[in-house]
């Protein structure tokens, strides 16, 4: 067996491992004895976790081996180590505060975070030029690490609205709740589409012009429903697409990736529509039940904590250590390339969240509010930045 | 208005809403709510005055007033996040890609983006960040820092320095955690100090009321935090110094000297080698990738020396040049020397530097050379004297060959990328020239009716290294910045200032306890030092309220 | 402590306060508007109207002209038109028979024309002197020593000097003959 097939194994294995985990961090919120006291199934619970972390710290060191870099120079490295991070910053909290239900949420986020990823190339690419540097460690592990923390606090935001936006009636506030929900759910209609037609070996090839005149080639792992822009379809005995993307889409492959964000809605919604079509309410108003015996107060304390901690990790990392590098490597530390204006934009809006919070008293659920808009910052840069505005960062 | 008289004698500034001595609330709002309720005090700044609220008459008080608002401050930070957003929509007009048909912004947001792209040129959005009102945003929002800054942290070191440990009653009661203990021994008191001292917590006693507080430093985090910032603007500024900094891109050709740029004619670089690598497509480890993306880079490379010219006369003039250093110049790995940096930045490949040519006759299947020349595109001559006593004349030369909008040759560029010549060929003994026309595939003889022709023999080609050059002794104050800024947010937000009073009552102890942040921390100190002690638990009574 | 004396104490510290913030305000404001200042001004080169021409010296390679080298501070007394150009560039091309035919006619009235050429062959540049019959200097500058030297960007770019050596105005981009005209009226020397 190679170090890259172990490598893969292992991080199947952690995600699996981080499945079960949940399962039994489930069991802890129903069982009430166990309120204050970590009970059986939560001891149970974060062993499993930390197995997993182990497991894909292990996947981590075996790829890098085989790949003599550290693997956090491609989307689906950098997304998957993104995942991981987000587990230790679980851990570190789950050890300060013992809340079981946050593992609850956080693993099944982290889990999707590293199915999300997995759809993207996951073959060992060389470093180009401009990665080849110590800095690419330093500065994307202590970013990573960053945002982990700071997507503990989105979780503990998550809870607490969950818990305690009243869901009698509908509201602004339910309404919104649910598009945050619904939101997550695009992200599993990626992953089980791009699945099942990974899985069906599918693929159609378009030839179209790009913008400075040279004819490529793109392929399509989903069924065209967006072809390119006056793009012509290769492949024989295959969906014909429905239709053309709009001309001003253009950049890498526009009309690819606009294929793949409509089958993304599609199969979210329809995911999203089955679950809401059992439960028969709300996706929120059904999970709030579940989060009865769940403490407001603490979990709106681990909301700030994470903040709290994350923030000046990501400040070290996604600014200062960033600049250091861009410095060394592109002779200007600050550029204003997308990557860098939305690591500022991140910045500024945890920065105004700790001022809304400490100087003028926004707590509970205007800062639940506030850590899901944060994160939804921190997936922006991640994915929209990545794969639509690419700058130099341009991973994909 | 006056100061406050406060029931334990102290005299309180004005604006301020507990006393700066015992703690006892001075104003109406900060003793009951609306339904006569019991109400949490509100411990921001310890209650003391923000210099700002007390006085607002004059306009420098009102401006004063404005920007040490934390809500103005917010909303500069909000504005500051839209118009970043909108900034990265588009690409900037320093990142116009390369490839483009035409880089020209006033074409290519049309051109690519429709409508909105011409409009987002129009609003001048492509130079976003560099507009005036951007930097207004960013400077303001520095302002506010300054002054909000200031505002705040001489109250708030007034009133920690001024603090009792003796406060009074209701100080203690409408605390956020707090509890009350009818009986209390004099041991128990003994227990829970040696418990609180080994926490680390530093004691203060007055007439058996107990103050014990650590990690005050903490409660100065912010502060420190906003100097960083505050220097990090400044050393923006700084940038706006010539001899601070300094920002120079230099292209050179290998086997060329020129001068570095920006160095007032003192050094001078010459190009070596460029130096291209990629990676194998044969290595197991990548074979994959590189088959789905193409050829990918592995190094890009100068070799250089630099040099010093020693007599640094008029420009223009004939410099002495002594070599300084000599050395190789990668990506990540900038050349530095003196005051100066040099990074690889760009490169062209493949520009001709000589060109080889045979005479041959045309009807001559065998296109047997009569006579050879090279043409050293760097300096051509004119007029090429050839064995067999043939003559060549250089009529023109296009180093970078095309035709124009007219159809008239001419030349792209200055650099030989596709050279193209008009040969005047003078037989032997003749006096009538025969002309071709010969460039990158291209021979071509107007006449039709040349009884020599010319042919490309051979070339030489070089690459081109695009280097920046820069001087930046600005950055020390921007890394003194980042770094004071990561000391003041670790202060701040990796400890905690807490303190947690026990105030005798009859037989027994009011207990109260306060912190900034991280109520859940102070709860376990107060667990763990009142163990073994009657003293009582305390209530978070901001959780009983609700 | 009295009234009155109150009554001072807290006046004094109103007074200092005052004084306080001003400063404080006024210094900000400074920073900010310098800033602003600075960032209009980053966008222009370096030189200047009103600033003192900095001397060069290069290599005249028209052989029309007698000159064999150009040294600017030579020049002084004389009005100066110094123009840097490329001979692939075609609005350096178009405004070439307007300098031609203009050189003429102030060339006895006190004014120089000098093309500085960016050319890095020096056979192209003559076959295009031939070409256009052109008579003022041209100072080749192979090392853009002297292009660094006054920050040209885009060409042609041209610096009108007057006889005592500063710069009366700069234009970037392309002469019509009229506007020549017009700029060399600006730099000729008194009779």
């Amino acid at each position: 067996m190679s170090l890259v097939s172990i490598s893969g194994s292992l991080l199947y294995t952690a995600f699996i491992l981080y499945l079960i985990a949940t399962f039994f961090f489930g069991a802890t919120i129903r069982d009430k004895r166990t309120d204050d006291k970590k009970g059986r199934s939560g001891k149970i619970a974060i062993g499993l976790t930390i197995i997993g972390f182990v497991a894909q710290i292990g996947y981590f060191i075996t790829r890098w081996i085989a790949s003599g870099h550290a693997p956090v120079s491609n989307l689906f490295e950098f997304m998957t180590f993104l995942g991981m991070c987000m587990v230790l910053a679980f851990i570190i909290i789950y050890f300060i505060y013992g809340l079981g239900v946050l593992g609850l949420f956080a693993l099944p986020i982290a889990m999707v975070i590293i199915a999300y990823a997995s759809m993207f190339p996951t073959e060992i690419s060389p470093l180009v030029p401009s990665l080849q540097s110590h800095w690419l460690y330093i500065h994307v592990t202590t970013v990573s690490l960053g945002q982990g923390i700071l997507a503990i606090s989105f979780v503990a935001g998550l809870i607490y609205l969950i818990s305690e936006i009243d869901q009698t009636t509908g509201s602004k506030r339910t309404a919104w709740l649910e598009t945050v929900i619904y939101t997550i759910f695009l992200f599993i209609g990626f992953i089980v589409i791009t699945s099942v037609f990974n899985f069906m070996d599918y693929q159609a090839t378009f030839e179209y012009t790009e913008q400075n005149a040279t004819t490529t080639t793109t392929e399509y792992n989903l069924p065209a429903i967006a072809a390119p822009n006056e793009g012509t379809l290769l492949t024989e005995g295959v969906m014909q697409p429905w239709f053309e993307a709009p001309a001003w889409m253009q950049g890498a492959d526009a009309g690819r990736k606009f294929n793949t964000v409509i089958w993304s809605v599609l199969a979210g919604s329809v995911i999203y529509g089955l679950v809401r079509l059992v439960l028969r309410k709300r996706i929120g108003a059904a999970i709030q039940p579940l989060l009865k015996n769940v403490n407001p107060k603490l979990v709106d304390e681990i909301n700030y904590r994470s903040v709290a901690i994350g923030f000046p990790v990501f400040t070290l990392g996604g600014l200062i250590f960033a600049a250091i590098w861009a410095q060394i490597a592109w002779d200007r530390f600050w550029g204003w390339d997308p990557k860098e204006v939305w690591a500022l934009i991140t910045w500024f809006f945890y920065a105004a969240y700790l001022h809304l919070r400490l100087s003028r008293g926004w707590h509970g659920e205007k800062s639940a509010w506030l850590a899901v808009i944060g994160f939804g910052i921190i997936m922006f840069n991640l994915i929209v930045v990545n794969l639509v505005l690419a700058g130099l960062h341009s991973y994909a | 208005m006056k100061g406050k008289k406060c029931e334990c004698g102290h005299l309180n500034p004005e604006g301020a809403t507990l006393c700066e001595a015992c703690g006892k609330p001075l104003e109406e709002s900060q003793q009951t709510d609306a339904s006569g309720k019991k109400q949490l005090l509100n411990m921001r700044y310890d209650g003391s005055a923000r210099r700002s609220q007390t006085y607002n008459k004059s306009i420098i008080d009102k401006v004063w007033n404005f920007f040490s608002s934390v809500k103005v401050g917010v909303w500069l930070i909000v504005l500051t996040i839209i118009a970043s957003a909108i900034g990265s929509i588009f690409p900037q007009e320093m990142y116009i890609p390369a490839d483009a048909p035409n880089r020209d912004p006033a074409v290519f947001y049309e051109d690519r983006y429709g409508i909105i792209g011409l409009i987002y040129f129009q609003l001048g959005l492509h130079n976003l960040y560099s507009s005036w009102w951007y930097i207004l945003l960013i400077a303001l929002i520095g302002v506010s820092l300054v002054i909000a800054s200031i505002d705040r942290v001489v109250p708030l070191y007034k009133a920690l320095k001024m603090q009792k440990a003796k406060r009074h009653e209701s100080f203690i009661s409408r605390q956020r955690l707090f509890s009350e203990t009818e009986h209390v021994s004099e041991a128990d008191l003994e227990k829970i100090k040696g418990h609180l001292r080994k926490k680390r917590y530093r004691l203060r006693e007055e007439n058996g009321h107990i103050l014990a507080e650590k990690n005050r430093f903490s409660r100065w985090g912010p502060y420190v935090n906003h100097i960083g910032l505050i220097i990090i603007l400044l050393a923006a500024i700084l940038r706006f110094s010539d001899v601070l900094y300094m920002d120079e891109y230099v292209w050179v050709r290998e086997g060329e000297t020129v001068v570095l740029p920006g160095t007032d004619r003192e050094y001078y670089i010459e190009n070596h080698d460029f130096i291209l690598e990629t990676y194998d497509e044969d290595d197991e480890r990548f074979s994959e990738a590189i088959a789905q993306e193409g050829t990918i880079p592995r190094n890009f490379q100068t070799n250089v020396t630099i040099y010093r010219d020693s007599a640094n006369a008029v420009a223009g003039a004939e410099a002495e040049l002594t070599p300084i250093t000599e050395d190789q110049i990668r990506l990540n790995e900038p050349l530095k020397f003196e005051d100066y940096t040099l990074y690889q930045s760009g490169y062209q490949q493949n520009e001709f530097t000589s060109m080889s040519f045979k005479v041959h006759e045309t009807d001559d299947p065998e296109e047997e050379a009569l006579a050879n020349f090279t043409i050293d595109l760097t300096s051509p001559d004119g007029v090429y004297e050839l064995d067999n006593g043939f003559r060549v004349e250089l009529g023109e030369y296009y180093p970078d060959y095309y035709l124009d909008d007219n159809g008239i040759p001419a030349s792209r560029t200055d650099y030989p990328r596709n050279p193209a010549f008009v040969l005047f060929v003078y037989p032997p003994g003749s006096d009538t020239a025969e002309v071709s026309f010969l460039g990158i595939g291209k021979n071509i003889e107007p006449t039709g009716e040349n009884e020599y022709n010319v042919g490309i023999t051979d070339f030489e080609m070089r690459d081109a290294s695009g280097l920046t050059v820069r001087v930046d002794h600005t950055l020390p104050f921007f890394g003194a910045g980042a770094a004071i800024f990561m000391i003041g947010v670790i202060q701040g937000m990796y400890w905690h200032h807490r303190r947690i009073w026990i105030h005798p009552k009859g037989n027994g102890v009011l207990l109260g306890a306060h912190t900034n942040k991280n109520w859940y921390g102070v709860e376990k100190d107060i667990e763990q030092a009142i163990d073994g002690t009657s003293i009582n638990m305390v209530k978070d009574q901001q959780e009983k309220d609700e | 402590m009295g009234l009155e004396e109150v009554k001072q104490k807290k006046k004094r510290k109103k007074r200092g306060r005052f004084v306080f913030r001003v400063s404080i305000i006024g210094a900000l404001l400074g920073a900010v508007v310098f800033t602003l200042v600075s960032n209009i001004q980053a966008d222009n080169t370096i030189y200047r109207a009103g600033d003192q021409a900095p001397d060069f010296k290069l290599q005249q390679i028209n052989e029309s002209n007698e000159r064999e080298s150009v040294q600017l501070s030579d020049l002084e007394g004389k009005g100066v038109m110094l123009n840097f150009w490329g001979t692939w560039c075609k609005p350096c091309e178009r405004e070439m028979p307007y300098m031609q035919e203009l050189y003429g006619k102030y060339k006895d009235k006190g004014i120089e024309i000098v093309a500085v050429s960016l050319d890095s062959t020096e056979l192209v540049v003559d076959r295009f002197v031939d070409r256009h019959n052109l008579t003022f200097p041209v100072p080749h500058d192979t090392t853009e020593e002297v292009r660094d030297l006054y920050k040209v960007g885009p060409l042609p770019s041209t610096f009108f000097i007057n006889p005592e050596g500063e710069i009366v105005e700069y234009v970037e981009g392309a002469l019509t003959l009229e506007s020549l005209e017009g700029h060399l009226q600006n730099i000729l020397p008194e009779a």
